[in-house]
């Protein structure tokens, strides 16, 4: 368990945040530009010191009144929003910068571990960072924080300093962490996709106070939060890969109260994967629909109802006894189908995307 | 050539160096903390301090001599420390001189490392703690590799203001042979004496010592090549 709270106060900015978070998975800080993300991620590390503090990692206090463990005494790893690698060191000595300054006993990922993890073969050899693109100074910034065996791994806006195609290369190798790596991790972000894919936890925040906290898929499916006004809100279901249709190119992905189809998929059946369904690609009808193209149609409980601007309102509904989803209908629609919650209805998936 | 140079010339050469040599290693072990502080504090007495070390930029060598003259003197408070260590009086002696012109150089020194040590992003000093490096350790593993350029620059001009000096020299130093007569001494002393060719030969190898050094520094300090 991860125990912060933070207050501060300047006239241009407060910081008011109280939060727990489970020591495992990966906890998502998301909000809009000036919300404190960073701030807070940066008195987690202890880069930022406010004398009106408390922290707790597991059972070790690095902050609480007085007490102030210094940056360097933390055992976390800090990955920098640009990847602020030395330029006066060549990639390996970059790598084993962090790796260095702990006892040989403390190691617990290795340097071979982690340039096979982020794939640095082919660029460990180079005398200097210079001629590394985006994408690959941020991953040699990832491994060498990893090879401190950090005990907490924070990470600040780690792709948004790179283009479309960086991040696309660099997410697999993030997910695949996620997947190795029992090292808790916070990581802020503005984008909701990235979020969406990486995230276990999320924890909302907004002009410097966290506005809510908790599992992915329960804060992406309320809609009183902030998350549910984007544009690209929408609903995280984690499904199992169940049948591929090779004639057709398909996958069906299946989870407790219904399944999905979506573009054929490389994954073996069985495995768990996550696909998100966005609100705006949800319609609704109250008898079964007949003769549509819409191959994905669930049968659904409307949970809620909530106006979403003056034309538009979305909806809660219950998918089987657990899942969740969004969708977003004109306000006269709902009018017109007299939709009401606790009615049982039908939601028509339009598209399906296979996040990780 | 041979001719060129008297014995009298070579030894003030021979003692210029080493006082430059001397000098510049001892401003670089004083002036980079200073250099460090100034570069990183936001204490009140960043101002003054910076003031200070600037000061014989703008002064003239021999209101900088004529103090430090009075202070190093027997009633100086300088003079009473160094009696009371049992060294004696520095001026006029080459110890003198060292000090004289450790004050006299040290804003060549100080201010290069400190526009070297502003210009490191405060984001690679933080990486560095994140990287478990301590305050000491982020100094010497990246704050100093990383100011590479400016110790360069610091340590020539250094050197070289402390060989070119004369005024702080004679006010302190006098003019006493193989002690504190330093080639800037020796090239007023041979002008004085009306002996034009060797004056000559001194100032015209003043002149490519400082031509060679700082084509050397601008030629093969990385400086202006980073981005």
């Amino acid at each position: 368990m991860i125990k912060a709270r933070f207050d501060l106060s300047y006239p241009s900015f407060e910081l008011h945040a109280e939060l727990q978070l489970p020591a495992h998975g990966i906890t998502a800080l998301f909000g809009p530009s000036g919300s404190g993300k960073t701030t807070l991620l940066r008195c987690i590390a202890g880069l930022e010191r406010i004398a009106n503090g408390m922290l707790q990692v597991k059972d070790e206090v690095w902050q609480d009144g007085a007490n102030f463990l210094p940056v360097h005494r933390r055992p976390l790893g800090y990955v920098f929003q640009e990847a602020s690698l030395f330029p006066h060191l060549s990639v390996r000595q970059n790598l084993e910068y962090g790796l260095k300054r702990i006892p040989p006993a403390q190691r617990r990922v290795q340097a071979e571990q982690a340039v096979e993890w982020l794939g640095l073969s082919r660029l460990i050899a180079r005398d200097s960072p210079a001629g590394l693109s985006g994408g690959e100074r941020q991953r040699v910034a990832i491994a060498r924080a990893l090879l401190t065996s950090p005990r907490l791994l924070l990470m600040d806006e780690p792709l948004s300093a790179l283009d479309a195609a960086s991040k696309r290369d660099i997410l697999p190798y993030l997910e695949r962490l996620h997947g190795e790596l029992d090292i808790p991790v916070i990581y802020v972000s503005h984008a909701l996709d990235e979020v969406a894919r990486l995230a276990d936890q999320l924890v909302l925040m907004e002009q410097g106070c966290v506005i809510a906290s908790g599992a992915l898929n329960e804060i992406l499916g309320r809609l009183d939060l902030p998350t549910a006004h984007l544009d690209d809100a929408g609903a995280v279901i984690e499904a199992g890969v169940a049948v591929h249709d090779e004639e057709y190119h398909l996958t069906r992905l299946d989870f407790s109260g219904g399944s999905l189809w979506v573009s054929r998929v490389e994954r073996t059946i069985g495995s768990v994967v996550r696909a998100r369904v966005l609100a705006r690609d949800v319609s609704i009808a109250t008898v079964a629909p007949q003769g549509t193209s819409i191959s994905n149609i669930l049968a659904v409980r409307i949970a809620g109802i909530r106006d979403e601007g003056p034309d538009r309102v979305n909806l809660r509904l219950t998918v089987g006894g657990s899942q969740v989803l969004l969708s977003r209908i004109t306000r006269r629609s709902r009018d017109q189908l007299g939709l009401m919650p606790g009615m049982e209805v039908f939601a028509q998936v339009k598209s399906a995307a296979l996040i990780a | 050539m041979e001719s060129a140079f008297s014995s009298a010339d070579l030894s003030a050469i021979w003692l210029a160096f080493k006082l430059a040599a001397v000098v510049t290693v001892i401003l670089l072990l004083v002036g980079t903390p200073i250099a460090w502080w100034l570069a990183r504090t936001r204490s009140f007495w960043k101002g003054p301090v910076g003031a200070v070390v600037a000061l014989p930029i703008v002064l003239p060598p021999t209101v900088i001599g004529f103090y430090l003259l009075v202070a190093m003197g027997p009633n100086g408070p300088l003079g009473q420390l160094t009696q009371a260590l049992g060294i004696g009086l520095l001026p006029f002696t080459f110890a003198g001189l060292v000090v004289g012109s450790v004050f006299y150089s040290l804003p060549f020194v100080v201010q290069p490392l400190q526009n070297a040590f502003e210009a490191i992003p405060e984001r690679a000093l933080e990486t560095a703690a994140t990287l478990r490096a301590s305050a000491l350790d982020t100094f010497f593993s990246v704050a100093l590799p990383l100011a590479r350029p400016g110790l360069l620059t610091a340590s020539v001009l250094g050197f070289a203001h402390t060989v070119g000096e004369f005024g702080v020299v004679l006010m302190i130093g006098g003019n006493i042979p193989d002690k504190t007569r330093v080639v800037s001494v020796q090239i007023y002393d041979h002008v004085e004496a009306m002996e034009y060719a060797a004056a000559h030969w001194l100032s015209a190898g003043m002149v490519a010592f400082a031509f060679v050094v700082l084509l050397l520094l601008y030629t093969f300090n990385p400086s202006g090549q980073r981005k």
